[in-house]
């Protein structure tokens, strides 16, 4: 009787393992079948000549070119902001933060890691309106609250990598340069940060992935589906995700569906790069801390 | 006291600033939502339907879209997570565990508009030629993507907390002369449940949270759902869809209610998942 437990569980463990990789592959498969096809430059670049379109001389009407340059734009700005400010508060949390002040800061940035990404969009929505209002009239949902918007959204990411990485570093290395008189700020300067990098730039990299996929947040704070290349952080912009989700609902013929399949391929493609980026980083870096 | 440095300063205002700005989120929709509140409608939230234009805007549909969809959706993908970590921890065939280890952190980094994507042209026509019902957008088509998509967190956090159970105690029951699963289900279960729990509160926060699946394939119909192959809309989907309205009317501020349930959810969410963690200790519950 147990024999037989023993093989259902079995069974069952494999088969749940089968429905969970049959069902990516297929998405990935599909996604690939009906949107490889799509993947050229024209695609990007409309009729417009690609070197044209890099160099800003032509506006691209019809391609993806916009939606990548503004959702490539989002996320540089978004990181801009994050990374400082994440990386500041987990040097904070890890090394100078005690007691309840700690776990009082901890709990808040798990909570803000909860909040959905459609609230922050709300939040940031409503603090432009607010500008607006009482600040100054030329403050309208755009690229820069997006921008801001996205910042806090991964913010509790890059806190928290920061916050293990210094913290995962071994007592021997931590103790070795103030011992030898190092300031507690030079030895986060001169080892702490520079043994915790891999690790950082991992969790940096997979904020990226965060930033360049999200559409809860941009739909709400300024994404349109078509500006073109947006001329200052205070326009409004295109992006890959927000096309993606527009063209699902409001597409008109084969060709813009095309569009859309191929869109969906380019990010799914741009994500698990990016992904695989921050894995081998972290991976390499594991791999570091074992040699020690 | 040490006197600080410049850079020491600025590390305290940095985490200081993030944390006073997470509880500004909540401040600010408290404070613009208020209109509504004040004006002795607060129970109407719950108790009418939505319908703008006769003056009412009550939510207890999306609530509802939102409970069920996630319920669902948990319902759906916690015995696939089950499986799929046994398999990876407990009989990890020759290296296949570690590929499905790898093969469930990549899929964390799915675009959930990919998904919604290739639902609403793969699966919503699936759906509705197999039970010939509606559209095919329903609150079971969302469940199943979303179920797709949760099932990489639950899978995580248990298997971490199949692993962190202390080697010495899976010893002693092979020396008993226990079989894996035998150690898994009298050893390591017993062990990890606090992480079982603690994976399930998180992929409820995150199913809950999700907007674009919902929004793309759940339908979006206002009226309360009947069954699992209706059309229903979610809290995430509604902030969504009525975005255009006015800033300034009533219709707009009950967008904040919606925010404000979602964020004390979520937030209750990873205050419970945090607690069983940070009692969890060295893998041992007694």
């Amino acid at each position: 009787m147990k024999g037989i437990a023993e093989k259902v569980v079995v069974g069952y463990s494999w088969m749940s393992a089968f429905i969970l990789l049959g069902s990516v592959t297929v998405l990935g498969s599909y996604l690939v079948a009906r949107g490889f096809g799509a993947l050229d430059l024209e695609l990007v670049f409309g009729d417009v000549h690609p070197v044209n379109a890099v160099l800003m001389k032509e506006r691209v009407l019809s391609g993806l070119w916009p939606a990548i340059v503004g959702t490539f734009l989002l996320v540089i700005t978004a990181l801009v902001f994050a990374v400082p400010i994440g990386v500041a508060s987990g040097i904070y949390l890890a090394e100078y933060g005690k007691g309840r002040i700690k776990s009082t800061l901890s709990l808040l940035f798990d909570i803000l890691a909860s909040i959905p990404s459609i609230v922050v969009g709300l939040f940031g929505f409503s603090v432009a309106v607010f500008l607006h209002q009482n600040l100054s009239g030329r403050i309208y949902p755009c690229l820069l609250i997006s921008a801001l918007s996205l910042a806090f959204l991964v913010l509790p990411y890059i806190i928290r990598t920061t916050q293990i990485s210094l913290e995962s570093v071994p007592d021997g290395l931590r103790r070795t340069a103030p011992a030898l008189g190092a300031s507690k700020l030079q030895n986060i300067r001169h080892v702490l940060l520079p043994r915790s990098l891999p690790a950082l730039l991992s969790g940096i990299i997979l904020a990226t992935g965060r930033c360049a996929e999200d559409t809860a947040v941009i739909m709400l704070t300024g994404v349109v589906a078509s500006a073109g290349i947006p001329a200052s952080l205070l326009d409004s912009y295109e992006a890959l995700p927000f096309y993606i989700y527009y063209i699902s609902s409001q597409y008109s013929n084969p060709d813009e569906l095309a569009g859309g399949y191929g869109a969906a391929l380019i990010l799914l493609i741009i994500c698990m790069l990016l992904f695989g980026v921050a894995f081998f980083a972290k991976n390499r870096f594991e791999s570091r801390i074992s040699r020690l | 006291m040490k006197k600080e440095s410049l850079p020491e300063k600025l590390f305290f205002f940095a985490a200081a600033g993030s944390a006073i700005a997470t509880l500004s989120v909540f401040v600010f929709m408290l404070f613009l939502g208020l209109p509504l509140m004040l004006e002795g409608r607060f129970m109407e939230l719950f108790t009418s339907p939505w319908s703008p234009d006769q003056g009412l805007y009550g939510i207890r549909a999306m609530i509802a879209g939102s409970l069920v969809i996630s319920v669902t959706s948990l319902i759906l993908a916690f015995p696939l997570s089950l499986g799929c970590s046994i398999l990876i921890v407990v009989l990890s065939p020759r290296g296949m565990g570690r590929v499905l280890r790898s093969t469930v952190q990549f899929m964390t980094g799915i675009p959930t508009v990919v998904y919604g994507f290739v639902g609403i042209f793969l699966l919503v026509p699936i759906i509705r030629n197999l039970f010939q019902y509606g559209s095919g957008m329903s609150i079971l088509t969302a469940s199943l993507l979303l179920g797709i998509l949760v099932t990489p967190t639950m899978v995580l956090v248990f298997s971490d907390s199949f692993q962190q159970v202390p080697e010495s105690y899976l010893a002693a029951a092979r020396a008993l002369g226990g079989t894996p699963l035998q150690n898994f289900f009298n050893v390591i279960l017993p062990c990890a449940w606090r992480g079982i729990v603690a994976g399930v509160i998180l992929a409820t926060g995150r199913a809950m949270g999700d907007t674009m699946i919902s929004l793309m394939v759940a339908g979006n119909s206002i009226g309360l759902p009947r069954s699992l192959l209706d059309s229903g809309r979610t809290l995430t989907a509604h902030i969504g869809l009525v975005m255009a309205a006015d800033f300034e009317s009533l219709e707009f501020k009950s967008l904040f209610a919606c925010g404000i349930i979602l964020y004390l959810f979520t937030s209750i969410m990873a205050i419970a998942a945090r607690s069983l963690y940070s009692l969890k200790g060295p893998g041992i519950s007694r």
